[in-house]
This record gives C-alpha cells, sequence and structure tokens, in this order.
C-alpha cells in the first residue's frame, strides 16, 4: 500500500494520482471491524447466537415445552443446563428461546429498516411539505410508548408472535427515519446530487444511486442499536406473558424462575446469560459499527471515542 | 420565433425570480442571447450577478417551489421553460451537458470514476453495462487520463483536482452533448491545470461541433475562449458582443471597471494595488432605480441613471450592445487609464 501511494505520487504525470486520503480506507468494514477488540467480540458472539438460533432443532431436537423429566434437576451430563419445576429440559428451552428471540429481532428490524428508511429518504429528498407531513407523523409514531402498545395488541388481538413482530416493526422504525432524514437533507444539497440531476437522472436514479450508498454507513448503525433493545422487548413482554404461548421465549423462562431462585439458581442463570450474550453481542457490534462507519469518528483511536448516536436509557 | 438551424440555442427574455420570506429576488431579469454551433459564449459577472442561475434554469434544474422560470429557452426551436421532467430529463446529459465547479464534490466519493461515467450512458442510451463500461473508459481515454482501464475502477479521492475536473467533462460528454454549460470549471483549480483543462475543453468543441456556454468570473479565461461575451450584473444583461469589441471597447462601466480589476503582472506603474469596482453588488430584491449600476458608476449623471433604466443598444454595429447612457464616453476610456486614475468621467461631470 505504502509503496504504491509512494510510486503513484513521483508518477511522471504529477496530477494524476493523489494518495489515498488513509490507507484504512481501502480495507472493507469487516476488516476495521476485526482489528477493534469490542469488533471481534461482538461479531463472535452475534455469530454464535446467530447460528445456535439457526440451527436450534438440531442442536436441540424436540418440543422444549416437552415434560417428564425429573423436576429440578441440576445441570449435567444428560441435561446439560438441567430441568425446571415442571422437568423441561433447560438446555433445549434456551436454545429454542433464542431463537424466538431472534426471529423477532430479524423481522422486527427488517420491518423497521425498510420503513424508517423509506420515509426518512423520502422526507429528505423531497423536503418542504412532505417532509413536514412525514416529519409529523413519525413524531406521532414517537410518542406511543413501545412497550405499552405491544402490551395492549398482545392482549387484544391473536398472541401470536407475527402480532407482536407487526407491533414492533411499525413502531420501531422512528428514529432511523429522522437520523436517515437528516442525513438525506445534507446528501441531497451535495453538488454530485445536483450533478446527477443535471446528467438526466430522475429521483429514483439518484435516490438509489447517490443517496442511499451515503446514508447506509449511518443507518446500519442505527439499525442495529435498535436491534438490541427489541431483544429486551421480547423478552420483557414474555416476561410478562404477553408472548406467543406456543413459542419458547427466554422471558418466559426467567418468569418461571423467580419462585425457585433459591432451590435452583439454573433456571435463571441461563436465561439470563443467553440474552445478555445476545445484547452484549448486537451492541457490541453496534459500537463497533458506529466507529467505523461513522465518518466524524472514523479517524480516532478506538480508545478516545464518543457516540453521537448513542442512545437514550432503554424503555424495559 | 428562431428558425431552427439558424442558432442552437436562443434564450428570449429570460427571467428567474425566487419568491422567499424577505421578498421577491429577481436573480435573472430579462436576459436573451443566442449561441451557434462551434460558438464559445462567455458570461461573466461578479457573484450573485445571476450567471449560475441563468444556466440552471435553462436546464430546468432551479427547485421549483421558491423559483419561477419565465421567457423562452429555444433549444433546436424547441422551448425548453415549462417543458415536462421527464422530456427535459431527456434533454438534460444528453443534449445538454454541465460541468460544474467543483470537481472534488461533483462526484460521488461512494463510486469508482468509471461506474458515474457509465451511469449516465446508461441513463441516455439502450447500452449494456459492458458497453457503457467500455464508452467509460473511451471517454477518459478522450479527455485526457493516463491508463484509463485501470484508473476508471479508481474512486475519486484518489485522483487530483485535475484528473478530477477530466473525470467531471468525460461525464459531460459522455453522450456527444450539442451543448456544454461549464459553470465555473476551472476555478478550483491552480493556473497550469486551468489550462490544460480549457484547452480540452477547446478542442472537444471543435471534435463535435457542439457549443459551450463558460460561465466564469476570470476575464483571463474570456479573453482565451469566448467568441462572445455576455456581461451581466444584477440579472441583467449590461453589455454583449464578440469578446474583442467588448475587451477592446468596453462601452459598459461595469465591464470597464472588471477589466481594471485585473491583476497585471506586466504593469510597471508605480503602485501595483488591486482597483477593485467600489461599493457591492445590489441587493437583488431592493435593486436600484434606473440603472442598476449607477451607485457604483464612475460615470454617473445621477439626474439621468437614477431615474431612466438605459436599453441594451447596439454602438458601432448591431453585435455589440451595452446598457448605459453614455456608452460613447465609456469607449473612449481604456481600462488602463481607470487603473491609474480613479475616476476619471465622473470628476467632469459631477452630480446635480
Amino acid at each position: 500500500m505504502a509503496g504504491s501511494i509512494l510510486a503513484s505520487a513521483t508518477a511522471e504525470a504529477g496530477d494524476l494520482a493523489a494518495p489515498a486520503l488513509d490507507g484504512g480506507q481501502r480495507d472493507g468494514v469487516l476488516q476495521r471491524v476485526a482489528r477493534r477488540p469490542s469488533g471481534v467480540v461482538g461479531l463472535l458472539l452475534t455469530t454464535f447466537v446467530g447460528v445456535v438460533s439457526s440451527f436450534s432443532g438440531w442442536i436441540a431436537p424436540g418440543d422444549p415445552f416437552l415434560l417428564g423429566n425429573p423436576a429440578l434437576l441440576p445441570p449435567s451430563g444428560g441435561h446439560r443446563f438441567g430441568t425446571d419445576n415442571l422437568g423441561r429440559d433447560l438446555f433445549r428451552a434456551v436454545v429454542h428461546g433464542m431463537r424466538t428471540s431472534m426471529t423477532v429481532v430479524v423481522w422486527v428490524t427488517v420491518i423497521s429498516a425498510v420503513i424508517g428508511i423509506t420515509i426518512g429518504a423520502v422526507a429528505g429528498y423531497r423536503a418542504g411539505v412532505v417532509d413536514r407531513a412525514l416529519m409529523r407523523v413519525t413524531e406521532l409514531f414517537q410518542t406511543i410508548p413501545r412497550f405499552f402498545l405491544a402490551l395492549l395488541a398482545m392482549s387484544l388481538f391473536e398472541p401470536t408472535l407475527r402480532t407482536l413482530i407487526i407491533v414492533l416493526g411499525l413502531t420501531s422504525w422512528t428514529l432511523l427515519a429522522r437520523v436517515v432524514r437528516a442525513e438525506t437533507l445534507s446528501i441531497r444539497t451535495r453538488e454530485y446530487v445536483e450533478s446527477a440531476r443535471a446528467a438526466g437522472g430522475n429521483d429514483v436514479h439518484i435516490l438509489v444511486h447517490h443517496v442511499l450508498p451515503n446514508i447506509l454507513p449511518t443507518a446500519i448503525v442505527v439499525i442495529s442499536l435498535g436491534a438490541s433493545r427489541v431483544i429486551l422487548l421480547e423478552a420483557g413482554l414474555a416476561f410478562l406473558g404477553l408472548s406467543d404461548q406456543d413459542r419458547m421465549s427466554l422471558g418466559f423462562l426467567i418468569n418461571n424462575a423467580q419462585q425457585f431462585l433459591e432451590q435452583a439458581w439454573w433456571m435463571s442463570v441461563f436465561p439470563g446469560v443467553a440474552i445478555v450474550l445476545a445484547v452484549l453481542g448486537i451492541n457490541l457490534l453496534a459500537d463497533t459499527f458506529n466507529d467505523v462507519l461513522n465518518p466524524l469518528l472514523r479517524r480516532e483511536p478506538a480508545g478516545a471515542r464518543g457516540s453521537i448516536l448513542r442512545m437514550p436509557g432503554g424503555e424495559v | 420565433m428562431e428558425a431552427p438551424g439558424q442558432a442552437l440555442l436562443s434564450v428570449r427574455d429570460l427571467h428567474a425570480s425566487f419568491h422567499t420570506d424577505a421578498g421577491v429576488v429577481k436573480a435573472v431579469d430579462g436576459v436573451s442571447f443566442d449561441l451557434r454551433r462551434g460558438e464559445v459564449l462567455a458570461v461573466v459577472g461578479e457573484s450573485g450577478s445571476g450567471k449560475s442561475v441563468t444556466a440552471m434554469s435553462l436546464l430546468g434544474l432551479l427547485p421549483s417551489p421558491p423559483a419561477r422560470v419565465s421567457g423562452q429557452v429555444l433549444w433546436k426551436g424547441r422551448d425548453l421553460v415549462g417543458l415536462a421532467e421527464p422530456e427535459m430529463r431527456k434533454v438534460r446529459g444528453a443534449e445538454i451537458a454541465m460541468v460544474f465547479q467543483d470537481p472534488m464534490s461533483s462526484l460521488n466519493p461512494l463510486h469508482t470514476v468509471g461506474r458515474q461515467i457509465a451511469e449516465v450512458v446508461r441513463l441516455h442510451t439502450t447500452s449494456s453495462k459492458r458497453q457503457a463500461w467500455e464508452r467509460a473508459i473511451e471517454m477518459m481515454d478522450l479527455v485526457g487520463i493516463p491508463q484509463a482501464r485501470r484508473r476508471a475502477k479508481s474512486y475519486p479521492h484518489e485522483f487530483s483536482g485535475g484528473m478530477r475536473q477530466r473525470v467531471m467533462i468525460a461525464i459531460a460528454l459522455a453522450c456527444d452533448p450539442d451543448l456544454l454549460i461549464a459553470d465555473e470549471p476551472t476555478t478550483a483549480l491552480d493556473v497550469t491545470i486551468q489550462a490544460q483543462v480549457l484547452e480540452l475543453l477547446q478542442e472537444t468543441k471543435e471534435r463535435t461541433s457542439s457549443a459551450i456556454l463558460l460561465i466564469t468570473h476570470d476575464l483571463g479565461i474570456v479573453a482565451g475562449m469566448a467568441d462572445e461575451v455576455l456581461v451581466m450584473y444584477a440579472g441583467k444583461v449590461v453589455e454583449r458582443g464578440p469578446a474583442r469589441d467588448v475587451f477592446y471597447r468596453s462601452r459598459h462601466p461595469y465591464t470597464l471597471g472588471l477589466l481594471a480589476a485585473l491583476p497585471r503582472v506586466d504593469d510597471e506603474a508605480a503602485d501595483n494595488r488591486l482597483r477593485p469596482i467600489e461599493g457591492t453588488p445590489p441587493s437583488l430584491i431592493h435593486v436600484p432605480s434606473g440603472c442598476s449600476f449607477h451607485p457604483r458608476c464612475s460615470f454617473r449623471r445621477l439626474e439621468t441613471c437614477s431615474v431612466d433604466e438605459p436599453p441594451l443598444a447596439a454602438h458601432g454595429g448591431e453585435a455589440h450592445r451595452a446598457a448605459c447612457h453614455f456608452a460613447e464616453d465609456v469607449v473612449s476610456v481604456a481600462p488602463a487609464d481607470l487603473q491609474r486614475s480613479v475616476p476619471s468621467a465622473a470628476a467632469a461631470a459631477p452630480g446635480p
């Protein structure tokens, strides 16, 4: 790298090549993430949780609600995480609970990303009346307490995973929309956008080729920060019993463990650790994305960093 | 209406105004000109004189809620003012292309330059990705980027300013436009690169027999390139004519002032200080009465200049026109005189 910069800088066409701004620019995002300790840990944890949830049926086959084992068995070779008060295998329950968590997170993230990016990009790009209207709608959605809306929906409608995903998905896009809008507002006045318009590009072309690629780094940070909170929301609702009764959930397990804290520590510890690992992994990854992708922080050393996108305290 | 074939572009009484909370800003106020194939028309004036807005309104690029454009922009006989957006998009980039001022910010930092050139080709032709890419390399070669095939895969930040402006020109020329609007194409470049870029523009114009509308405030560039010159002040054309006439027989005090403000290396005179035009450009919301230049003019006679707006009248031949009541007084003064003693005529003719 350094050699090629030197070579091109001394090349005879003096104005041909300006050296790259910084050497790291050339590396992919993953490489830059992998260079930071928190990035490595985040990546490993998230991959681990992802793999466990994806292959839950293979890792822990069988119905997680299946009874029939001796109750309150401590962890052992036969039941790696022990059994609960009704004789359910906790290892199987936690693995399937993680799958439920991840299912909710993935879907909610996809739904909210699509809505948030669309609304934000359209509002920012169109500006004016459209912008004001869309932002009022966004603010309206921001005032809705997600947790209580989900609580209400789960008790009013059929309490299935789909209801939960739809409710959370439809209410989790507001921060993303606002951030995307702000970015778009700044990008639409850049000269390369004007230049694309002068070259005959239509709005869709400009949005897809010029606006979206430029807001993506920021969007990824906001999306990943939002994802970890969805895990907590899902667990929180399940803790209160407002979850799909046919799906094993980490929140449900923790609620169940409450009465047996003194007799069976394993009942609360394993689901708890599962939640912590999932949230921690996504959070670390999000934070590293923020460091790596945020142009304002890109060049600062990993130690001295702050986040302009630090989330306010959790809702749950 | 202008017969097609005679003038490529024929602008008639173009107005562009912005409605703001403070009032109506008349950025372009009754501009008319013709541009034929093979011609270079330079539009000169200070910042805020309406040069860029004129260019933007030709292409319908002004955002429509605040901006209002009226008049005629006859392009090959067709009026572009009020043309529907999809039709307008077919003209932009394909028939009329634009090169922007700052090559640093006019390229998307996230895409390779080859892709950005190919993108425009794909917008206006039915060529495949492969063909567009080949065309991009061909264009980069044409504008003098060495090792075009390899450099097409580079990102803008890997190019110097001059090379980026070449890329911008390659983008503009990719669809063989008939008119190239260059909005201060060399302002962000250093002098040696400026000369190269201008030469490139000149060459491509000759090769493709297109026309160039050159927007600039650099009179040195105008002298080297332009056939016709349009001098704008406060949204109006104050002088226009063949470049030689405008330079050597300026008939408007503003043109004279611009010329006098040019730094001269060869001037041996006692002090080598720059001679700015006194005062500042007027607010475009409250344009001065009469001749809008009169508050800054050294030739003014208030009883005339602050009351009557001078028409753009022909002087010494139909082609050379100037909007000044005292154009005949102005023509007798050379910019060099103005540089030595300011003001000259004003002293002889004080106000009422």
